[in-house]
């Protein structure tokens, strides 16, 4: 067994040749951060008496719900052969919706771990982020974990993860985290097969921003990767992008708890803090250099974040409206892809039109907000971007059912996406069943294995937004696992379909399908209201029409019996109570018109299916 | 009584009253008086039932079927002391109400003594209303003239249906067959009749509905309650119906039933007089119940009952073991109390005046002095000609006259199955 290192390398005094810089790529619940653990336990950075279990993952709400979302850089020292080395361990977030996030950690290191539950094999994010590490041509170091399970068939799997990047099964590391056992052979695998960075260290500086994240105390502290040169403690350094200048205040590394260094040299990895208070200031992807001496070049690949997905959060006491604008630019500190601005519903009141990178990034914004900030809100169906272009050639950009013109219309474009999805064979008629009916293109099918299956739909983005993810695992007993990436767009026949209540338009039910699907969401949202609005003193219908077309249409009875029959032996007390109640009750309705909604009917109308909205605040 | 107790503020232990009452009480010389007597006991308890009833003989100290009588004629006794205390307007009681529970559970001698008890500390004003509640299978030729004897002068019968498949449902266990005997025992002591009736009950089909309004009518009594089934929570009923075993009430049912019962009822010469209530002449309607409407006073006695005293409202310990005690003890059997504000005084009176046939007089309405304190606009005659219009109010009733300046609010038999909805439409 490698002895942990005596004497830790000095951080901006590091020969690269002595750096290996690594991130873990695994699935969610692969137990990436139980490993971590282990690292940092093993290489004596954390003491015993100082650890937690899943160290690294800060938020609580990363906790609770078991996924890292703001990765982090770690420095570990390693001793080898009698060398000894410099580790940057970068945790990258796992989920599809920070994929940029996820390509500029990948940016940053020279190998990667492949991390695969030995009981499960390996998933579509997985994969997918596997394709991208190898693109960005880094040493692949396979490691199968959790096979202290009983339920582990390391023998299976090893041969699928040969098979997948070309090696030999034998050279698939075995572990568990949990135990430890195996984590020791790991971090000397780093040191033998991850190459060591290379860089100009008498060059410009020029440092990769992989990930700044919002500090209430410090402000928003930067992780960079330097490619060339180095930055110094009380450097001016400026962001290539914009040009800003800042004040270095504090360059340091993670040891894991923040170590203030004289700097960082060419091949580390580390954070630098200048007192800014907004992310957005400090993005993911660009370029650090020297404002004395600055770098010619920006590194490639940056680019600004894009929003995928749109939805109106709404609060449902009209007067914490306030509130939510406070808390969404709080979380935008922290948050350089959340955009937001003002949106008015007649139905609604006011509230904010919120773009998101993807769906998680939608849940756990909502959760966030309702957890720290004690909002309830609404939030309507999620919607895509789309381009319009009317009848006089002008070209819209809509994100908002409400912004889609009257009127004829040339050409509806909409984002399409490329979805891999990794089932178990015997679920690929249910998969392609489901893909089908949300006018997927089947673009492909290999077998990883026997029994496992990856298929490949191209997909219009507006049919996986709202409730897939749901309806896939529900029909693959939960095994399915689904990526997916932009894949440019597509002309398609869209409709906009509006909701009436006594002739009304509800702006907040409208939206945006193909035309195809039209029929089948407005008998759906008819009856779901007809049930959700309780009956009035006079009849309403719930129409739902295309323009002036209606296509279809249910009836709210007039209530006929609204009389308590008993005053039970002079309990007048309870009679009033009861009254006072309804009084209460009715001040919570929202007037559609002369139609009282209450509020639920708008949670529960826009919720995919009430089962589902249970499930997922429980997690 | 209902078993869930309304929130409020505790009743002192020698059950004084507040001075908000002490002031008020001396005006109220005018206002009638009631008594109401609860019996807790009853031999089955019924799914649907969430009165403050049991079935078990005997509950405790004071309160088994043998010594409740005493227990209550203490409350009586505490009741008088404490009026006195306040030094209330001297009033005899305008009418007594014996309700359960089953009343006639207890011996008709047994309820002549709680009577007697009641008239030697109260007295009766001349012509008083004095009813019990009775089970058809509990009154025989022989106790109704007890009761008669006693000075009952009313007895209502809780008949419910006629069918039996519905009675059954309800868990009634009278046979009904034994109404027309016990009614005709009511009758040939001389005592007044009123049946009560339920509708709605889950498998009840119109016509089971007409057949019981039917068999109601061909008794000829004085008076008809129709009560539509109201399924509270925590009865064995509102059990069946989350369990799938019983169908869930139907409004619409229940609205077409009370149509039904308006125009049989009508046709046989009954008439309303308060949503739920039909009489055959002014003289015969429960003047009690319409003292509850009225913002009239009465004392409660009796585990769980409830009371109104010049604007506070009490009610007592629920069990009647505990209510027992309490008496024995000397303290209060008061369990918690409300003194009504400005804004609950005027819902109460607008509530329950828009429930009677005499309506809401809408200058005496609009002259409240809480009205304002309370939060309330006075009502426009913009506002009464629009739920005039949509049918809900009486359009002749509206009409302002030499007696009612303003006119009245009085519902139409639209507006009746609408009475909650137009209450609020008036106070907004």
């Amino acid at each position: 067994m490698s002895p942990k290192a005596s004497k830790p390398l000095v951080p901006a005094k590091t020969d690269p040749a002595a750096i290996r810089n690594f991130c873990i790529i695994a699935h969610i619940d692969h137990g990436k951060s139980t490993l971590a653990d282990r690292m940092l336990q093993l290489t004596g950075v954390v003491q015993p008496r100082d650890m937690k279990a899943q160290y690294l993952d800060r938020m609580d709400i990363e906790r609770e719900r078991g996924i890292t979302i703001k990765s982090q850089a770690v420095r570990m020292p390693w001793e080898y052969a009698g060398e000894t080395f410099a580790f940057h361990m970068i945790d990258t977030p796992g989920h599809v919706d920070f994929s940029y996030e996820v390509s500029r950690s990948l940016a940053a290191c020279e190998g990667a771990l492949l991390l695969v539950d030995a009981a499960q094999g390996i998933e579509a994010q997985t994969l997918a982020n596997l394709y991208l590490a190898m693109e960005h041509e880094l040493a692949i170091i396979p490691v199968l974990n959790k096979i202290d399970l009983p339920a582990a068939m390391p023998e299976k799997y090893a041969e699928e993860l040969a098979h997948l990047i070309g090696c030999e099964p034998e050279d698939v590391l075995r572990v568990s985290g949990k135990t430890g056992e195996g984590v020791d052979a790991l971090l000397d695998r780093i040191v033998e097969e991850i190459p060591a960075p290379v860089g100009q260290p008498d060059a410009p500086a020029r440092a990769m921003i992989f990930d700044s994240v919002y500090d209430t105390y410090r402000g928003v502290v930067t992780f960079v990767r330097v490619v060339d040169g180095q930055l110094g403690h009380r450097e001016k350094i400026q962001m290539m992008s914009t040009g800003v200048t800042h004040e270095l205040l504090e360059i340091g590394v993670s040891s894991p708890e923040p170590e203030a260094t004289k700097g960082l040299s060419v091949g580390e990895v580390g954070y630098l803090i200048t007192g800014v208070k907004d992310v957005r200031q400090s993005k993911v992807g660009d370029t650090v250099t020297s404002a004395n001496k600055p770098a010619e070049a920006i590194i490639g690949g940056y680019e600004d974040p894009k929003p995928m997905v749109f939805s109106g959060l709404f609060p449902i006491d009209g007067s914490d409206f306030p509130v939510l604008r406070e808390a969404l630019e709080k979380l935008q500190l922290n948050d350089a892809a959340l955009n937001f601005e003002p949106e008015t519903s007649t139905a609604l009141g006011f509230g904010f039109r919120v773009g998101f990178l993807g769906l998680l990034h939608l849940e756990i914004t909502r959760e966030r907000l309702e957890q720290e900030y004690n909002l309830d809100l609404i939030s309507t169906a999620p919607n895509v971007v789309y381009q319009v272009t009317a009848e006089d050639g002008e070209v819209l950009t809509v994100t908002n059912p409400s912004e889609f013109p009257e009127g004829k219309i040339l050409e509806i474009r909409e984002p399409v996406v490329d979805a891999t999805i990794i089932v178990p064979a015997e679920y690929i008629g249910a998969v392609m069943e489901l893909c089908q009916s949300r006018r997927g293109q089947l673009e492909g099918m290999d077998y990883l294995s026997e029994e496992r299956v990856e298929i490949r739909y191209k997909m219009p983005l507006a049919e996986i937004v709202f409730d897939f993810f749901d309806q896939l695992k529900s029909r693959t007993k939960g095994y399915a696992s689904l990526n997916w990436q932009a894949e440019g767009e597509q002309a398609a026949d869209l409709v906009k379909v509006d909701i009436l209540l006594q002739g009304d338009k509800v702006d907040a039910f409208s939206a945006i399908t193909h035309r195809d699907h039209a029929y089948a969401y407005g008998v759906k949202m008819a009856s779901k209201l007809k049930d959700l609005i309780p009956r009035q003193q006079f009849e309403v219908p719930i129409q739902a029409a295309i323009g002036s077309r209606i296509i279809a249409r249910e009836n709210i009875r007039a209530i006929r019996k609204d009389v308590l029959s008993k005053c039970y032996g002079g309990d007048i007390s309870r009679k009033r109570k009861l009254l006072e109640k309804q009084k209460e009750g009715k001040k919570r309705m929202k007037m559609v018109g002369t139609v009282e909604v209450p509020q639920e009917a708008f949670i529960a109308a826009l919720s995919s299916d009430e089962g589902n909205a249970k499930e997922k605040t429980k997690k | 009584m209902p078993s869930v107790l309304p929130l409020g503020d505790p009743v002192p232990a020698d059950g004084s009253f507040p001075p908000e009452v002490l002031s008020a009480l001396a005006s109220r010389a005018d206002k009638p008086l009631g008594l109401y007597v609860h019996i807790p006991f009853c031999s089955v308890r019924c799914g649907y039932c969430d009165f403050n009833t049991y079935t078990s003989q005997d509950l405790g100290p004071g309160a088994s079927h043998q010594s409740y009588p005493d227990t209550l004629i203490s409350e009586l006794e505490f009741a008088r002391r404490a009026y006195d205390d306040a030094a209330a307007p001297p009033r005899a009681l305008s009418t007594v109400f014996f309700g359960g529970g089953t009343p006639t559970l207890l011996p008709a001698p047994e309820l002549a003594r709680i009577l007697d008890a009641a008239r030697k500390l109260f007295g009766f004003v001349p012509g008083a209303e004095i009813t019990t509640e009775a089970n058809p299978d509990t009154v025989t030729a022989e106790s109704a003239q007890l009761l008669a004897e006693a000075g009952f002068t009313r007895v209502s019968l809780g008949m419910q249906s006629a069918v039996p498949q519905v009675l059954a449902t309800l868990d009634r266990t009278h046979n009904p067959d034994n109404v027309p005997a016990a009614h005709q025992a009511a009758r040939a002591a001389g005592l007044e009749t009123s049946l009560d009736l339920i509708y709605g009950t889950p498998g009840e089909s119109l016509a089971d509905w007409e057949r019981s309004l039917e068999a109601a009518i061909a008794l000829e009594p004085d008076h008809i309650s129709a009560y539509s089934l109201i399924i509270e929570e925590g009865t064995a009923m509102a059990a069946q119906i989350r369990r799938g075993a019983l169908a869930d009430i139907d409004p619409d049912d229940q609205a077409d039933k009370y149509l039904l019962a308006e125009q049989l009822l009508s046709r046989a010469g009954y008439h309303w007089y308060e949503v739920s209530n039909f009489s055959r002449t002014p003289k015969t309607r429960s003047q009690h119940n319409l003292n509850y409407w009225l913002d009239a006073d009465w004392w409660g006695a009796g585990p769980g009952a409830h009371s109104h005293l010049a604007g506070v409202r009490w009610w007592n310990v629920k069990h009647p073991a505990a209510y027992a005690q309490r008496l024995h003890q000397g303290l209060s059997p008061g369990h918690g109390r409300e003194i009504l504000d400005a804004q609950a005084k005027v819902l109460e009176h607008l509530m329950l005046r828009l429930r009677i046939r005499e309506g809401l007089d809408l200058a005496e309405y609009n002259a409240l002095p809480e009205l304002a304190a309370g939060g309330a606009a006075p009502i426009t005659p913009q506002l009464v000609a629009e739920l005039v219009r949509e049918g809900l109010l009486d359009p002749g009733s509206a009409e302002p006259s030499s007696s009612f300046p303003e006119g009245r609010a009085v519902l139409t038999l639209q507006g009746r199955l609408l009475a909650d909805a137009v209450t609020h439409r008036l106070l907004s």
